[in-house]
């Protein structure tokens, strides 16, 4: 997809799009009157185009920087996208992830600071970091979310989201154990095959509620965007060429974000 | 409430800005023969205004106020609900009011929330009945052993009464939220449509409904697109039309199949790859779909232009106006602030020439089908007194700026006018502006045909 960059008028980038969008997902859930599926709807398209104008962005910065040995620790993710240089074995985070290692593991998009510095060490595993880049932290090892109250990109250390991003090579629906058992989490709201989709997310809503009052923020915030990065995760697969990316898989995954949407 | 903007105000500029949610006005309808206009509001009342006659004999000059719509009832038509299975609150915004063709002395009238459909008998009643044989003037009882003859009661005239009561409530019919309803030319059912499917109801039957559109995906993770604003054939009974999010019309015939899943006819207009942007999809959805009263064009509004389309010819739009391109460029913005979700609507005038639709700053615009020419209009208070003569407004976008010119940055995006009707005979149009409610008659030439 080409975008009309010209057109466009105030600070547009790919990312502050990414995270006024999430905000409107966010807010939608407390609005009276309930979500609107329009609305949300329309959201999530935005929220499409300008993932695929990062991660375009992203691919071609990363491109230019393959001369670089660095870079290898850098984009051990993004193999999935380009086979690069194959990877160093890479320790796995978290106690979930029981998948054995892939050398095109997700990765946590590399950050301008890790670019700009000199090489660094080894690092476990990245995680994608579903939409937002890490501008903040050091250690990119973690998932970086966006804190929806704050609107700081932080890094979260939690194991579910590279859970669900993992899933993309193999272009299925989300076989990770976290990702599974979040999303059927959602969807065991309203679990019977006919049920009318805002049944779900009375449940869900509920349980969510409930974790949000325990646990910390940051977690919390990387459940929601757990649940939003898995309709992400069919996006990319290992075949899927950046210009395909509006293929029927890319729609089929955008759906992911309507059920959860509504899941709210 | 809507208030009829010819009577003069005490200057409130203070508390200008102060408007009540409830009272911004979310829906405007005139009845077949333009005597009623109704508005709905959020907070769920209707108004009916009602348009005074013009005694016969009497010349327009010589009568003060015939001709002008005063307030002739008011009633609460849906409270706040609650779906407590679902947790969910259901506002009492009244979306949509339609009325039916009238069939006896009393007026019909359907109005929709979210969730509910309901009809409204509004019957007037100047006579009442006078003495009664078992009750007193004051209605108590009488004592029986006082009773010494009989009589039988006779009605005698009192003041007028509106009345307004429910007829029937059509409840439970929809899972996601109702956008659109239109009554048929059969004038014995009517269509409800939500996000996702549309029925067909009979006006006398609530607790059975027909689903004639359903396209929810078997899987929600399929979902592309969603149903904007339906309506039926203005002849042909047979016949509706409903368009979707992503820009398109569907055509469908009832005496095809009982599910009209499949259309009869799409209308698309093939995207424009050069212009393609983040907001793409947004501005191509279309908020509002109306059959010309010849039942042979139809007319879509999207978020920068309207579109009148041949339903002879599904290849694309045979005319497309610019309603505000100069917004194309300020597209994130309105992204930020929500605007670009705002979901205008657009009307015909009685004979097809002429269609408008509203803008930003209180401003709508009309445009002439014949000479393609659109003009600027306002709607707002303080440049408006009784029979003043409606300047022509400009957004300046370049060139020569002239005296009076907008410049797109001092648009007000709060004042929005969404909402609007047309008389369906003579020039008169009402506008809706928040909570405000602008009736505007074209003295000059107040018959279409003349123009």
């Amino acid at each position: 997809m080409e975008v009309d960059r010209g057109a466009m008028d105030c600070a547009v980038d790919a990312q502050s799009l990414i995270s006024m969008s999430l905000m409107k997902i966010h807010s939608s859930r407390t609005q009276r009157g309930g979500i609107k599926l329009h609305k949300n709807l329309l959201v999530s398209y935005v929220l499409r185009n300008a993932r695929q104008l990062y991660i375009r962005e992203k691919y071609a910065e990363i491109y230019r920087m393959q001369q670089y040995e660095e870079v290898m620790a850098v984009c051990s993710g993004i193999q999935e996208l380009e086979p690069l240089e194959p990877l160093e074995p890479l320790e796995p985070q978290g106690a979930e992830d029981a998948e054995p290692e892939q050398p095109g593991r997700a990765a946590g998009c590399g950050d301008e600071s890790r670019a700009a510095g000199g090489r660094e060490p080894p690092e476990p595993p990245y995680y994608r970091s579903c939409c937002m880049e890490d501008q903040f932290s050091q250690n990119c090892n973690k998932t970086t979310v966006l804190d929806l109250d704050t609107h700081v990109v932080t890094t979260v250390e939690n194991g579910f989201l590279h859970q669900d991003c993992c899933c993309a090579a193999a272009a299925a629906p989300q076989c990770a154990p976290g990702a599974a058992a979040r999303k059927r989490k959602v969807d065991s709201a309203g679990c019977s095959p006919d049920a009318e989709e805002p049944s779900d997310y009375t449940a869900g809503r509920k349980r969510l509620k409930r974790e949000e009052c325990s646990g910390a923020d940051a977690s919390n915030i990387s459940n929601l965007i757990s649940i939003f990065g898995s309709g992400f995760s069919g996006l990319l697969s290992r075949q899927a060429d950046l210009e395909q990316v509006c293929s029927k898989q890319a729609l089929a995954s955008l759906g992911a974000w309507t059920r959860a949407i509504v899941a709210f | 409430m809507g208030e009829d903007a010819e009577s003069p105000k005490i200057n409130h500029t203070f508390l200008r800005d102060y408007v009540t949610e409830a009272d911004v006005i979310s829906t405007v309808e005139f009845n077949q023969t333009g005597d009623l206009l109704a508005t709905g509001d959020k907070g769920g009342r209707v108004v009916i205004f009602q348009r005074e006659t013009e005694p016969k004999g009497v010349s327009e000059e010589e009568v003060g106020d015939s001709g002008e719509y005063n307030v002739y009832s008011t009633f609460q038509s849906h409270e706040p609900d609650f779906d407590y299975l679902k947790s969910l609150e259901i506002e009492e915004k009244i979306n949509k009011i339609r009325w039916l063709p009238q069939q006896n002395a009393a007026h019909f009238l359907l109005s929709t929330n979210d969730k509910t459909v309901k009809l409204w008998k509004v019957s007037e009643r100047d006579k009442r009945p006078e003495g009664y044989n078992l009750k007193d003037e004051e209605g108590r009882i009488k004592d029986v052993s006082t009773i010494t003859s009989l009589r039988v009661p006779v009605l005698k005239p009192t003041d007028l009464m509106v009345e307004v009561r429910p007829r029937r409530v059509f409840a439970n019919g929809h899972t996601y939220h109702i956008n659109s309803i239109s009554v048929n030319s059969d004038g014995e059912t009517y269509l409800s449509a939500d996000d996702l499917r549309i029925n067909m109801w009979h006006l006398d039957i609530t607790d059975r409904s027909f689903n004639i559109v359903d396209i929810k995906p078997a899987n929600m993770e399929d979902l592309t697109e969603v149903i904007t604003a339906a309506e039926f054939h203005p002849h042909h009974c047979h016949l509706f039309v409903y368009s979707s999010s992503k820009g398109t019309l569907r055509l469908c015939d009832m005496r095809a199949s009982a599910l009209c899943d499949r259309h009869t006819k799409l209308f698309e207009e093939p995207e424009d790859p050069g212009s393609r942007s983040f907001f793409s999809e947004i501005i191509s959805s279309v908020s509002d779909v109306k059959f010309s009263h010849s039942g042979r064009y139809l007319l879509t509004r999207d978020y920068l232009t309207a579109k009148v389309w041949d339903l002879n010819m599904d290849k694309g739009p045979v005319e497309t106006y610019q309603v505000h391109e100069y917004l194309r460029s300020k597209l994130c913005s309105l992204y930020e602030n929500d605007c670009i979700f705002d979901k205008f609507e657009c009307v015909w005038n009685s004979s097809d020439s002429v269609i408008m639709t509203g803008a930003y700053n209180s401003f709508f615009r009309m445009f002439d089908r014949e000479t393609g020419r659109g003009v600027t209009l306002e709607a707002w208070r303080e440049n408006s007194k009784p029979r003043a003569v409606l300047r022509t407004r400009r957004v300046y976008t370049g060139g020569k700026r002239r005296r009076g010119d907008v410049g797109v940055d001092s648009l007000d995006f709060t004042k929005k006018i969404l909402h609007m009707a047309w008389h369906p005979e003579e020039n008169i149009i009402a506008i809706a502006a928040t909570n405000n409610l602008y009736i505007f008659q074209d003295r000059v030439n107040p018959d279409a045909q003349m123009q």
